[in-house]
């Protein structure tokens, strides 16, 4: 009894303590480095694909790189804001339809594979960017 | 494939989609795994839940459809599961299936013979009324839809000597499924509305109770992998029959989509009492095809 009536408080403690003390999607990404990585490996991976890889023909790839980078650092909570046009803008034009979205959906996820980021990591960078979908496909 | 498109073309015309037809009709474009599988009655679900998804990997933009093959080894039955889904433009879903309930030697036991099998054919239409269990990640929004399963049985004598009503009956449901992707978790909760006694298997209404009935269905599944997903899913039931006690089916599964095109599930289930046999928990395995 007396071990449960010093646990009970030791256990709330850790409850409202845990939140303040997890690691930030950025941090779990393997922060700056990580997402580096995953930036090069991702946009191997778009280009790569037969089903979207022409989407990026009139695309300068040195700003997207810029763009993506600081997009994922910004929603994965990192240390950086991401100042590029809106989603919605960015895909102006290029009447994509769901089948593409979701086609470099399963590219960032072999990117990540190969990145070494863990599936449930990639779950959570997933949900960030899947009401994207939204803005992205007009098709 | 060219006649085919000719005709959906067609369709596509006259019921006003304005969706492309040529091979981007069939692409299976929606990520892996989140299809679901095809439930007992051919709805997609889980393997006894209908979800709100809708089956097969067409987008909005495309058709999907599979079929699956289920088999359920009991103590005392065994129950098979044969049937086909048809998913349009993540629409709407048209499902078949055959099941098939042999008594094996308790038929002796029970007077029906041995081997004497219950059939039951179920033709299923679900309809999505909205959310998307992917996109919708920003919000508590579940995929919400709404579905009907027609269902007949050819044992008309015998349902009625053990106190069923009816060998015909339609189950209607509510479906609302979310995916939790940041908890790699998906949730369902279904309500149907349901007059049928094991499934339907063993007729529709009975002495005790003759009318439709609220029951509750729920499913989780913990996504280990892109292509691996376990969890468990419980099924109430109506309990209609004097002769024979009826509870709730739950289950254990664990889900593996090799790829797009071919998906296996193993489940343990506890179908509880089944025409006073006892304790009729089993293994459940599923192979299922499609794009």
């Amino acid at each position: 009894m007396a071990h449960w009536i010093i646990a009970f408080p030791a256990i709330a403690f850790l409850l409202v303590a845990a939140p303040e003390a997890k690691a930030t999607l950025y941090d779990d990404m393997g922060g700056k480095e990580g997402i580096d990585r995953l930036v090069d490996n991702s946009i191997k991976s778009f280009l790569a694909d037969p089903r979207i890889g022409k989407t990026f023909d009139d695309t300068n790839m040195v700003r997207f790189r810029t763009m993506l980078t600081a997009q994922f650092c910004h929603i994965a909570d990192g240390p950086c804001k991401y100042n590029g046009h809106s989603m919605a803008v960015a895909h102006r034009g290029l009447a994509l339809r769901q089948v593409d979205f979701n086609a470099l959906a399963e590219d960032l996820q072999s990117a990540m594979d190969v990145s070494g980021i863990p599936f449930r990591t990639q779950n959570r960078l997933l949900a960030l960017l899947a009401p994207m979908q939204r803005d992205v496909v007009t098709k | 494939m060219r006649p085919l498109l000719k005709i959906l073309s067609v369709i596509a015309c006259l019921t006003g989609i304005d969706a492309p037809v040529s091979a981007q009709l069939f692409e299976s474009g929606r990520l892996l795994a989140t299809t679901g599988v095809n439930q007992l009655e051919g709805a997609g679900g889980g393997g006894l839940v209908p979800w709100a998804l809708i089956t097969g990997y067409g987008t909005r933009d495309a058709i999907g459809g599979n079929v699956h093959g289920t088999y359920v080894w009991l103590p005392n039955f065994t129950l098979g599961s044969a049937g086909a889904a048809i998913g349009l433009y993540d629409r709407v879903e048209l499902s078949y299936a055959h099941e098939t309930f042999d008594t094996r030697t308790t038929g002796g036991k029970l007077g029906l013979g041995n081997g004497y099998a219950f059939n039951e054919d179920v033709v299923g239409l679900k309809l999505r009324v909205f959310g998307n269990v992917v996109y919708d990640q920003d919000s508590w929004m579940p995929q919400v839809a709404v579905g009907a399963q027609f269902k007949s049985t050819d044992n008309h004598a015998i349902l009625h000597a053990i106190g069923a009503k009816s060998s015909k009956g339609v189950d209607m449901y509510l479906a609302a499924t979310k995916l939790f992707l940041e908890e790699s978790l998906l949730l369902d909760a279904t309500v149907r509305l349901t007059k049928a006694n094991q499934f339907g298997l063993l007729g529709f209404g009975g002495d005790r109770n003759g009318g439709y009935s609220f029951e509750f269905e729920g499913s989780a599944a913990y996504l280990i992998s892109r292509q691996i997903a376990i969890g468990a899913e419980v099924r109430t039931k109506p309990d209609n029959l004097s002769f024979a006690k009826e509870g709730t089916a739950v289950d254990v599964f664990a889900a593996y989509f090799l790829t797009k095109n071919l998906s296996t599930t193993v489940a343990y289930v506890g179908l509880g009492d089944i025409a006073r046999q006892k304790g009729q928990n089993g293994v459940y395995v599923s192979l299922q095809a499609g794009f």
